[in-house]
């Protein structure tokens, strides 16, 4: 660690924004951007959060009003776009739910043998109806990277949902798993509720706690990398499931 | 490189200028006349153009996001000092540790010393400008330390011993034949059989890359934004291989400009619409990451932050060229410059290509070098770079802002024909008894080298103007002559 390039580094700038602010000062001169002014710590830290609030933002805060706009349907369209598969459970209720995902993960199983991944904290009342052939692995103690690559999939939930670019955001909190989980397996299964859908990005970032890690996710993983065009099916899960319900 | 009025000393190790770099005419020259490297290059660069215009015109309040981000970017670094000192203090609250380099060498031996303690001998990288302006690959390797880099594009450049040539895409200067054929002589585990087909190609990448990212030590990374507010770093990447180096190893080391700062956590609800929507007309990347130091149980154990200078504060210090710290990287600029277009990205001579490399790289290493102090010149100011830019960067008139400077540089040392020629006419234009003398001259030189009324090519010295431009042949006789030959 060098605390000359630390403050070799900050004196630059301090000397830049002194000759950017003052462009007729004399640079050899008694005020010029070799003596900026220095003040305290604190008056340059309120300095910089006043001017910050004053910043304009002319933006939207919401692409589709959720007042005049049904966003979850919304939300659905945009992560199909993105050859997400999106399903909607037909009723309301833990029954339906559970139906939902037992249906899912049996197809997952025959195509693709080979235990699914639970993270802690997923609701019990959501694997209730699984068929008895699906074996599942806890993550307590935490799976070792060679043995989540043998899973065929994970089951998980959300924190927040975003309807305007089709993303899902995992805060890997509880049900959804700690990072390595929805990245290794092959095959992630999300369960989203119309509630955790915002409309746009603004929403969502105020629902989030950036102390917490995130993975933000729009789509199975793709890559643009050969001729500019998208193809999906890269590193990260190359199938993504997303079942929707109230 | 050139900071007059910034006092400290000069960093060492600055941006690699490509060994035996010559100066973009002369390297544009060479591409233009490469038509597979054209044809590559205006297939995947209009394909993204459309796209891009669909994904932004979704979008209503494009020009207020645009202008919001500016102003955001504008105030953080007007209060940069400010911001990195609160981003330091809340990485190192979180479980981080936060280092500074002034220049290229000194962050290259950070990691090359932090990748020792952790015992290991190799890395998995995401995709990273910084450290591709910093040579860390090769300052590693040459410590014993491989570097594999994990983006398609990077391993696609990095099997084929080629440099890359787009920020974004940094082999779009090859296509889906070439990659086959890369993949299929450098990539021992390449299937039998690979076909061109990009599902098949990037299946093989997934293939190739698993067991290094499940058995990877250290994992390095860039980052595209660096909340201040909160010491959260975020990584913006499709493919998943930056998941998986941000998250698999025990330690993950992230090489930062220091320009990549935004003041708060809110900020990104602005620049996740513009980014992905500039760089690959998406409405989201597949995937964004966001980390906050350490979280137990979750990633690596140690995290490290090393904060890149290398020549920004130089930047900074200028008034004109200091918009250029506003880049977001996305490469917006790239896809729409018709020079680009032509000439491709290795002309460039830099990391940084096309419309915004010709004003990040002159500022980073100065302006003394052929190949920079050509740059600036490496544009035909259109406009259409300043028109996408989704930070608003008027890249023409730093270009011609740099322009001036190069100028300037080059008066202070030589003499050249284009100022010896500029300071006769000069002296010509002030008489107007040389001014008649000269035009008589002219009419007369002017008949003798034009051709069907053009100057198409003048004899050295003055062989440099007619190299890229012709000229009207003069008339016989001035204005001024004939009005004294028919009025008096």
């Amino acid at each position: 660690m060098s605390a000359t390039a630390r403050d070799q580094i900050l004196a630059r700038i301090r000397a830049a924004n002194h000759a950017a602010a003052h462009p007729y000062a004399d640079p050899n001169g008694p005020s010029g951007p070799s003596s900026p002014a220095v003040g305290g710590r604190a008056d340059h830290d309120a300095d910089a959060d006043a001017a910050y609030e004053a910043l304009s933002r002319r933006y939207l805060r919401a692409h589709h009003d959720p007042a005049a706009h049904d966003i979850a349907a919304l939300f659905a369209e945009r992560a199909a776009d993105y050859r997400a598969v999106v399903e909607r459970v037909p009723l309301p209720g833990p029954a339906a739910l559970a139906a939902a995902v037992a249906g899912i993960l049996a197809a997952r199983a025959a195509a693709v043998p080979g235990p699914l991944v639970v993270p802690g904290g997923l609701p019990a009342e959501w694997l209730a109806e699984l068929p008895s052939g699906i074996t599942l692995a806890r993550d307590e103690p935490p799976l070792p990277a060679a043995e989540l690559d043998r899973m065929s999939g994970v089951i998980t939930g959300c924190a927040v949902a975003v309807a305007e670019t089709g993303t899902i955001i995992l805060d890997h909190g509880p049900a959804q798993g700690r990072r390595a989980l929805t990245l290794v397996p092959d095959f992630h299964l999300v369960v989203v509720r119309d509630d955790q859908i915002a409309a746009d990005l603004a929403d969502a970032f105020a629902r989030l706690d950036p102390a917490r890690p995130h993975t933000l996710v729009s789509g199975p993983s793709a890559t643009s990398d050969i001729e500019l065009i998208r193809v999906e099916g890269v590193h990260g899960p190359r199938n993504l499931h997303i079942l929707l319900t109230a | 490189m050139t900071a007059p009025q910034v006092s400290g000393p000069q960093v060492s190790g600055q941006m690699p200028t490509y060994l035996g770099m010559p100066s973009f005419p002369s390297a544009a020259r060479t591409a233009v006349a490469d038509s597979q490297l054209r044809a590559n290059l205006t297939h995947a660069t209009h394909a993204i153009r459309a796209k891009r215009a669909g994904a932004v015109a979704e979008l209503s309040d494009w020009e207020e996001l645009r202008q919001a981000a500016k102003a955001i970017k504008d105030h953080t670094l007007a209060h940069l000092d400010t911001y990195l000192l609160r981003l330091e203090a809340n990485v190192t609250r979180a479980g981080g540790h936060v280092h500074w380099a002034a220049g290229a060498d000194e962050a290259n031996a950070i990691v090359a010393g932090l990748v020792r303690g952790a015992g290991a001998d190799g890395v998995v990288k995401v995709k990273s400008m910084a450290t591709q302006e910093t040579g860390l690959n090769e300052a590693l390797a040459a410590d014993g330390i491989t570097a594999l880099e994990t983006d398609l594009a990077e391993l696609i450049v990095q099997l084929g011993h080629d440099r890359p040539s787009h920020i974004l895409v940094p082999a779009i200067h090859r296509n889906r034949a070439e990659i086959r054929e890369i993949f299929r002589t450098q990539m021992p585990d390449a299937p039998a059989g690979l076909t061109d087909d990009p599902q098949a190609l990037a299946a093989a990448a997934r293939a190739h890359l698993r067991q290094a990212f499940l058995s990877a030590q250290v994992g390095v990374s860039g980052a595209n934004f660096a909340i201040a507010e909160t010491g959260s770093l975020v990584v913006v990447e499709s493919e998943g291989n930056g998941r998986m180096c941000v998250t698999l190893p025990r330690t993950l080391i992230s090489v930062v400009g220091i320009e990549k700062i935004l003041p708060s956590w809110r900020d990104l609800e602005v620049f996740l619409a513009l980014l992905p929507r500039s760089s690959t007309a998406e409405r989201m990347n597949p995937y964004t990451s966001t980390w906050t130091g350490i979280q137990p149980g979750d990633g690596p154990e140690n995290f490290h932050l090393v904060l890149l200078d290398n020549g920004r504060t130089s930047a900074l210090a200028d008034r004109t060229g200091r918009q250029a710290l506003r880049c977001i990287r996305c490469s917006a600029c790239l896809n729409v410059c018709p020079v680009y277009e032509r000439a491709g990205g290795h002309a460039y001579g830099s990391p940084y290509p096309g419309p915004i490399g010709a004003i990040i790289s002159p500022q980073l290493r100065g302006v003394t070098s052929p190949a920079d102090a050509s740059l600036p010149f490496a544009s035909t100011l259109c406009g259409a770079c300043y028109e996408v830019c989704p930070v608003a960067i008027n890249i023409p008139e730093a270009l011609v802002h740099l322009r001036a400077k190069v100028v300037d540089a080059k008066r202070e040392k030589t003499i050249s024909p284009e100022r010896a020629v500029f300071s006769l006419s000069g002296r010509v234009l002030r008489s107007p008894r040389l001014l008649a003398a000269a035009q008589r001259a002219a009419g007369l030189g002017g008949r003798l080298v034009a051709r069907s009324g053009r100057i198409r090519r003048l004899p050295p010295p003055l062989s440099g103007w007619t190299e890229t431009r012709d000229a009207p042949a003069p008339p016989p006789e001035s204005f001024r002559a004939w009005w004294s030959r028919t009025r008096s």
